[in-house]
């Protein structure tokens, strides 16, 4: 069996990037050696104690396996708080396109607050015919849409590529800052439209209802396009790390502007200038200079198998596996390279491949025991290219703190332990 | 019309439907008095700053009290972000942005200082100590004098030193 599936597959690049389509027939015929195998295995007296008696009662909320009590966000905060900072949601850990809901990343400016749904209301009001109040109750009786979206901290891969040197730590520490769900709401528009906007007004500016009374002013090109009243995640209320019980959702923004405990919509003329859109969530250029809302986040990819603290305990056949988003749209491409970016194989997508939401890529890799670096590139379906490192720093310096998207080389050295290089 | 583009069209009159979404008109309507409470917010003309006034010399011992624990001496740090200093930096290899090197608008001082600071008690100082916070701040970076008094009025007057360093990324320019 191990020698057809060798036959089976051929290289598509350098140091033993394999054929896609191909590791899956392999991995299927291993499965079934597996399989068979059992059938004369396992006398009755050596049954696991699991399989001994009835398990423990049904239960009215779910809980994980205690085995997987190790897969826990990071957490860091502000000097003397424990509520201003952020989560790294651990990529290493996880699969697919959807992060779980306890898992995704939060970053907070004052702690997380505990909203009664019964006393929030939403106001809409400034350049309007009439302001409005919405409650919980009436807001759940609005059409709804559902989309399964990626949201992404501007400040997201900072700490992958823009210190002087290197920072060793796991993926999800590097660039946890990311995560996708199913967000299910009432397109804003619909509000606003009953609030008649006037013509004039060209911003809204939004606000939460935590200690930071966060706020942020958007363009209302975005508001009336694409912007959510979310109030489900993966199809449960809104956590409250992520904003019950109503959230902005902005499709492929900046994290920062989709508003959490979401309180009040201001129609405006002009930009807010809050101290978020300003003192932070801005980009500081080489010459001094400062570039304010620069929205979009831009095409990335990253594997988060193997990454750092994943280590390869053998030569042999591997699955890379990866992460892949823009908000700029679709994924239409991901490229891996197993030596060091000199030579480059198209990696699988894996089904669904959707607008603004991570698409997970995969690819066969045999590695021969020499250490080398692996890496990917995304492109969107706008036609942007994920950049080089080099190339970001020439453009932009180092300064700027945000929007950081450069390709992510991981080290794997001899003895399969995998960290974070500048390549 | 042909009878295949029938189906067609019966798809497009559907999915017209689906999308034009209309509400069902729930919301209420808020009094300008309750508008006037919930707005707690300032924009960078002015609109919105609340009456009252106050100057460096009065908000000194208030910043002292409420302040002085987290941004320690005179603003320069201590738990938390340094609030005064970082002149002529930002085009250097180490810059140090703050309220005085890097903010484009003293309004936005007032308004952060007043939506959540301090941080465990926000939204508890009177208009006036935040008005005498925001001219201290602004005093300790060298903007104003001591005995400059702000409000309504001379507040969005004031002319942060940053101010002309910032280009605007929205909308996008086509011809970048
Ligand atoms: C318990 C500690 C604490 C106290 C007391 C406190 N602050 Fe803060 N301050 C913080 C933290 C934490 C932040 C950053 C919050 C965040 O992450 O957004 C901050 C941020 C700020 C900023 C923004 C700095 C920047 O460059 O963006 C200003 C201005 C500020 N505080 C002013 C004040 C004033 C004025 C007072 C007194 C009324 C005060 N703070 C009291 C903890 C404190």
């Amino acid at each position: 069996m191990p020698e057809r599936i060798l036959e089976d597959l051929e290289p598509v690049a350098g140091n033993g990037l394999l054929h896609r389509r191909l590791f899956l027939k392999g991995s299927a015929a291993v499965l079934g050696a597996g399989s068979l195998g059992l059938m004369t295995a396992a006398p009755a007296k050596e049954l696991p104690p699991w399989m001994r008696g009835p398990g423990r009662p049904l239960s009215g909320y779910g809980t994980r396996s205690p085995y997987e009590a190790g897969v826990q966000r990071q957490v860091l905060a502000a000097t003397g708080t424990d509520g201003a900072g952020g989560s790294w949601t651990p990529l290493e850990a996880l699969e697919g396109m959807i992060t779980p809901n306890p898992l995704h990343f939060e970053r907070h400016h004052s702690g997380i607050p505990e909203i009664d749904p019964h006393r929030h209301r939403l106001l809409i009001h400034g350049m309007v015919d009439r302001a409005l109040f919405f409650d919980m109750d009436a807001l759940s009786r609005y059409p709804m849409v559902s989309r399964i979206q990626f949201i992404e901290c501007s400040g997201n891969s900072y700490l992958a590529g823009l210190p002087a040197r290197p920072i060793n730590d796991t993926c999800g520490a590097l660039h946890g800052l990311v995560s996708c769900s199913e967000w299910t709401g009432v397109p804003l528009s619909i509000l606003l439209d009953e609030a008649g906007v006037d013509p004039a007004a060209g911003w809204i500016m939004a606000e939460g209802a935590d200690a930071a009374a966060m706020n942020r002013s958007v363009p209302m090109a975005k508001a009336m396009d694409d912007a959510l009243l979310a109030l489900y995640q993966n199809g449960e209320r809104l956590r409250p790390e992520q904003g019950y019980p109503l959230r902005l959702f902005l499709p492929g923004y900046e994290g920062n502007m989709s508003i959490k405990w979401l309180r009040r919509i201001k129609v405006t003329a002009a930009p807010s200038m809050t101290r978020e859109e300003t003192s932070k969530y801005s980009d500081l250029l080489p010459d001094g200079r400062t570039l304010l809302f620069t929205y979009p986040m831009d095409v990335k990819s990253v594997i988060t198998s193997p990454s750092p603290g994943l280590e390869l305990k053998e030569p042999g056949l591997y699955q890379i596996s990866g992460m892949a988003w823009s908000g700029a749209g679709r994924i239409a491409r991901v490229e891996v390279s197993a030596d060091g970016g000199a030579t480059w194989g198209e990696a699988a997508l894996c089904e669904p491949v959707l607008d603004k939401a991570v698409t997970r890529f995969r690819m066969a890799w045999r590695w021969n025991g020499a250490e080398t670096v692996i890496m990917s590139r995304a492109a969107d379906e706008a036609g942007e290219m994920q950049p080089t490192r080099d190339a970001i720093i020439a453009a932009k310096g180092t300064k700027f703190a945000y929007h950081y998207n450069g390709i992510q080389a991981w080290r794997v050295d001899g003895k399969g332990q995998v960290s974070n290089v500048y390549a | 019309m042909s009878t295949r583009s029938l189906p067609a069209l019966i798809a497009v009159v559907l999915a017209v439907g689906v999308l034009a979404q209309e509400g069902p008109e729930l919301g209420i309507e808020a009094t300008p008095e309750e508008v006037a409470e919930w707005d707690i917010g300032i924009e960078p003309d002015g609109e919105g700053l609340p009456p009252g006034s106050g100057t460096a010399l009065e908000g000194e011992p208030v910043y002292t009290l409420y302040c002085f624990s987290c941004h320690g001496v005179e603003g320069e740090g201590l738990l938390n972000d340094v609030l005064v200093g970082g002149h002529g930096t930002l085009d250097g290899p180490a810059p140090r942005k703050t309220v005085g090197s890097f903010w484009p608008y003293a309004t936005t001082v007032f308004d952060y200082i007043r939506r959540t600071m301090p941080y465990q008690e926000p939204q508890s100082l009177s208009d006036d100590q935040v008005y005498a916070l925001t001219a201290y701040l602004l005093f300790l970076n060298g903007i104003i004098g001591k005995d400059e008094e702000m409000d309504a009025e001379t507040l969005p007057e004031v002319r942060m030193p940053n101010r002309d360093n910032f280009i605007l990324a929205w909308p996008p320019q086509d011809n970048e």
